[in-house]
């Protein structure tokens, strides 16, 4: 009689752990990963295909739904691809706020991320704190852009409007005390970037207390602890970027190694791990939350110092103000143009590439001087994170096979765009 | 020395005692929740909710039928017909706006040069039936009149950033 020894078992797309829609056959033997098969594909959308058929502006809102948990950095990938096209640099106040909201958008990545990451392997409580100060930088997208995840806020030559004067506050109910309301809305009262640098000040203590949880954790070291190991030439090899990456020990990072907006003038380190397993890399990306808070307080000093335009002043680009466009017919026209044909691209390639919280976010554009681009390519840091998954599972338990999900931060949105 | 403190320490669960501190200490610490239905969070007059299409003060309707927004909308889920009125003005007949399509980025806002249609900070609603999705003119313009003090004080507040 045949002697079966393995068997294959089949592991989401329903499986909370799955982060969302990945479907992997497992092939077994016992407890043990013998290969891991990533399917995907279950949440394509086409999304680079959509973007040929659209004016360039009009494909910025498909961009944030890439890598839904790490919006503006998609945009801002794309974006930068149309500016380098184009020939044009936004301001440096718009480069600021750029930078500003890319390190907003790398802690709410980096949060989403070990909530998920500690719910997978069994830490409850992070999950919820984690998604307390989530909540401080979700109203930071709302205050902005008027929506709490789909920005759609960046624009070639800048971004579409300055920041806020003043913050949104709660309002009284029956649920509150007058002093509950009073502590609610402290930070709130004066601009902006007052409540930016409130959170920067206290944030830290918040990545404080997530360490205290996890990180001399028995169980969560038993769960990280050489999980998943990947030597730095391998990691190289199979083109991690990001905390991938440096989790392995490579110091790479595109804000170092090729600054784009003014990521040069920005004080901060690039951690690195040494063991290349689940554990380094969490430290890394905990380490990474702590760097952005410098990054943004760096920010809003300067903002502070600084007003000016957030937007070249390019009508052939940029549609002129409201008032503008009221008053002067010319700015009418440009404004009637802008929106119904958008611009014309001169013919050409780019590729941009930001350092996203996941790894490199590039896209590769095409144009061949229409007003929509003839190809574009995206290149998320997730997919070859994903296509190691069966050498990174191979031995482990079934079990290690969600810490391994959880460590690549999985979103499916960009993987299958 | 040190692996003497180690050996206590993992002896004596120190590790989980400070983790059980510290959700001990947040257990009695000031409510962040919001009691949803009944209370809400904060929310910003940029906000990019609902659509509406709004009136004049003489109660005019603002829509002049020019098609930006059915041009710069990526989801395509604005529909227009227009036709000249007896007065010789050119105005919509037809203004649905398919709020399954939508993806509610705000370029019809942005485009409309005459503030007609704006999105507001309602985000609760639903549909019963099939079909309800599509709001016509007439809805579009009733949620307008409804709201139309806060959709002014929001635009107002927002007018020197746009």
């Amino acid at each position: 009689m045949a002697d079966i020894r393995s068997y294959t078992m089949n592991f989401g797309p329903q499986h909370p752990a799955a982060h969302g829609v990945l479907r992997m056959v497992l092939e077994m033997e016992g407890e043990v990963i013998r290969r891991a098969d990533p399917h995907i594909g279950l949440l394509h959308r086409a999304t680079e295909k959509l973007a040929e058929s659209k004016p360039y502006n009009q494909s910025i809102g498909y961009m944030d739904r890439l890598d839904y948990v790490s919006m503006m950095c998609n945009e801002h990938g794309y974006v930068l691809a149309i500016e380098k096209l184009l020939g044009v640099t936004p301001p440096p106040r718009a480069q600021y706020i750029r930078v500003m909201f890319d390190e907003i958008t790398r802690i709410l990545n980096h949060l989403m991320w070990l909530g998920a990451h500690g719910l997978d392997v069994g830490a409850m409580t992070v999950f919820l704190y984690a998604f307390r100060e989530r909540e401080f930088l979700m109203d930071l997208y709302e205050a902005v852009s008027g929506t709490r995840m789909h920005a759609t806020y960046y624009r070639p030559g800048g971004v579409y409007r300055d920041l806020p004067d003043r913050m949104p506050q709660y309002e009284a109910s029956r649920f509150r005390s007058k002093k509950d309301l009073e502590w609610l809305n402290k930070d709130r009262q004066g601009t902006m970037l007052d409540y930016i640098e409130q959170f920067c000040e206290r944030f830290p203590t918040a990545v404080d207390e997530y360490e205290t949880l996890l990180t001399d954790n028995r169980i969560w070291k038993q769960r990280l602890v050489g999980i998943g190991v990947v030597s730095p030439e391998r990691a190289m090899e199979l083109g991690f970027t990001g905390p991938m990456l440096r989790g392995s020990g490579v110091e790479w990072d595109l804000r170092k190694t090729q600054p784009y907006e003014v990521y040069d003038r920005m004080d901060f380190d690039v951690p690195v791990g040494t063991n290349g397993d689940c554990y380094d890399r969490y430290l890394v990306r905990i380490e990474e939350m702590r760097q952005s808070v410098r990054i943004i307080k760096q920010c809003v000093d300067w903002l502070r110092q600084n007003p000016g335009p957030v937007m070249i002043d390019d009508h052939k680009i940029v549609p002129p103000t409201r008032e503008e466009m009221k008053d002067d017919m010319e700015s009418l026209i440009h404004h009637f143009k802008l929106f119904t044909e958008g611009y014309c691209v001169p013919e050409g390639e780019a590729y941009a590439a930001v350092e996203a919280p996941k790894g490199e976010f590039g896209v590769y554009m095409i144009s061949d001087g229409a007003n929509k681009p003839y190809r574009v390519k995206v290149r998320p840091p997730g997919f070859p994170h994903l296509a190691a998954m069966d050498e990174m599972a191979k031995g482990h338990m079934l079990a290690d096979v969600v810490t391994l999900i959880g460590t690549q931060d999985i979103v499916f949105g960009e993987i299958d765009r | 020395m040190t692996a003497v403190r180690d050996f206590f320490r993992t002896f004596f669960l120190w590790e989980l005692l400070l983790g059980l501190k510290l959700t001990g200490r947040n257990l009695f610490a000031r409510k962040v929740t919001v009691q949803y239905p009944d209370e809400r969070g904060p929310q910003s007059p940029r906000f990019r909710g609902l659509h509406a299409l709004r009136r004049y003060p003489n109660g005019e309707e603002r829509c002049i039928a020019c098609k930006l927004c059915e041009a710069v909308c990526p989801a395509l889920a604005i529909t227009i017909d227009s036709e000249q009125r007896e007065d010789g003005t050119r105005r919509t007949t037809r203004y649905d706006i398919d709020l399954f399509k939508c993806i509610y980025c705000g370029f019809c806002e942005e485009s409309c040069p005459v503030d007609s249609i704006v999105e507001t900070r309602i985000f609760e609603y639903h549909m019963e039936n099939r079909g309800e999705n599509i709001i016509t003119k007439d809805q579009l313009l009733a949620i307008g009149d409804k709201y139309e003090q806060q959709i002014a004080r929001d635009r107002a507040m927002d007018a020197p950033f746009r």
